[in-house]
């Protein structure tokens, strides 16, 4: 039931890779066969998208703004996209999320925090030094200082 | 001597192997929400169903935990988990819904064919309330306390096994 418990999922991830590939001609048949298997999902697109979903915010430099976090935040649905990214409806929700706080003049930041103490670190893609990620920082170092210490034995043995 | 040599192919061999179980693991895609413990956050719903009244935070803070179900007419495991819910609130449960992007024709449709176990029926049409508890999906079902504050979340949809599970978490919350 899992694969059921997000019927827009299969559509949306399908739709944006193929637009990607660029292999339009090679699936159209796959997609027509999806896209009748998908019929529940007709009407959850039935109801309009969010007045921020698909449309950009007057202000260029707040556009610009929305659309760095954007770029930066997971798609809950589509777990491999981010929001920027997704025509997942829930995507477009959280877009307007970002862009309508944009504009009451919250800080990018602050939006990224409001969301990881919703969903965990999980939702952001910008990296954070946390308990469980910091093997991940340390080790590179850790392993270029082994690097440079065998290097320079090497050399010193050598002159 | 020679016997260090071997170490690079032993750990390259390890992260294959590292690599191979993960592989063959089943991927976990619940995103579990990290408001357990926290109030709900202040929302005020239209009713999603003439029948039924909207829904607001203080509805909650009367001093009996409920069960909050999160769920839509477009919903396919929300279909399967409606048999349960109804057991639940045969039980004497409490069961408050918000449906996420829904219209008032599609709701009465669902209600009508596969039964009507809440009270209230919130409609949230900007998926703003679901975003504000961590909810990243449906059906997701919260176990909210009498003050308001999420006890437990369930995700994915209500299977006969979990009625149970519920029960006993709505019990741990009245204490």
């Amino acid at each position: 039931m899992t694969q059921l418990r997000h019927p827009g999922k299969s559509r949306d991830c399908f739709h944006y890779r193929l637009a990607k590939q660029r292999q339009i001609p090679a699936f159209v048949g796959m997609t027509i066969i999806l896209l009748a298997l998908c019929s529940p999902v007709a009407a959850q697109q039935s109801l309009p998208p969010a007045p921020y979903a698909y449309k950009q915010l007057e202000d260029p430099r707040q556009e610009a703004e929305a659309q760095t976090l954007m770029e930066t935040l997971r798609c809950l649905k589509c777990q491999s996209q981010s929001i920027a990214d997704s025509d997942a409806p829930m995507a477009g929700d959280m877009r307007h999320q970002v862009r309508s706080r944009i504009a009451a003049g919250e800080e990018p930041e602050a939006i990224r925090a409001w969301l990881v103490a919703r969903y965990g670190d999980y939702v952001s893609y910008a990296p954070a030094v946390s308990e469980t990620t910091w093997p991940l920082f340390a080790i590179p170092v850790l392993l270029l200082l082994g690097a440079i210490a065998v290097i320079w034995r090497r050399v010193g043995r050598r002159s | 001597m020679r016997f260090w040599w071997w170490i690079p192919l032993a750990l390259f061999a390890l992260f294959l192997g590292v690599a191979a179980y993960q592989l063959t693991q089943p991927k976990d895609e619940f995103v579990p929400s990290t408001m357990v413990g926290q109030p709900l956050p202040d929302f005020d719903l239209r009713a999603a169903h003439p029948d039924r009244p909207g829904l607001t935070t203080a509805d909650f803070r009367d001093g009996r935990p409920r069960l909050l179900n999160i769920w839509a007419s477009w919903c396919l495991p929300c279909i399967a988990e409606a048999p349960h819910l109804e057991t639940l609130r045969r039980e004497g449960v409490d069961i408050v819904g918000i449906a996420i992007r829904d219209r008032p024709e599609d709701v009465a449709r669902f209600l009508a064919t596969h039964g009507n176990p809440y009270s209230r029926i919130g409609a949230d049409d900007l998926s703003e309330v679901q975003l504000g508890i961590g909810s990243s999906g449906v059906p997701e079902t919260f176990v909210i306390d009498g003050q308001g504050i999420i006890r437990h979340q369930h995700i994915g949809d209500v299977r006969a096994e979990h009625v149970a599970v519920l029960l006993e978490k709505l019990q741990e919350a009245a204490e």
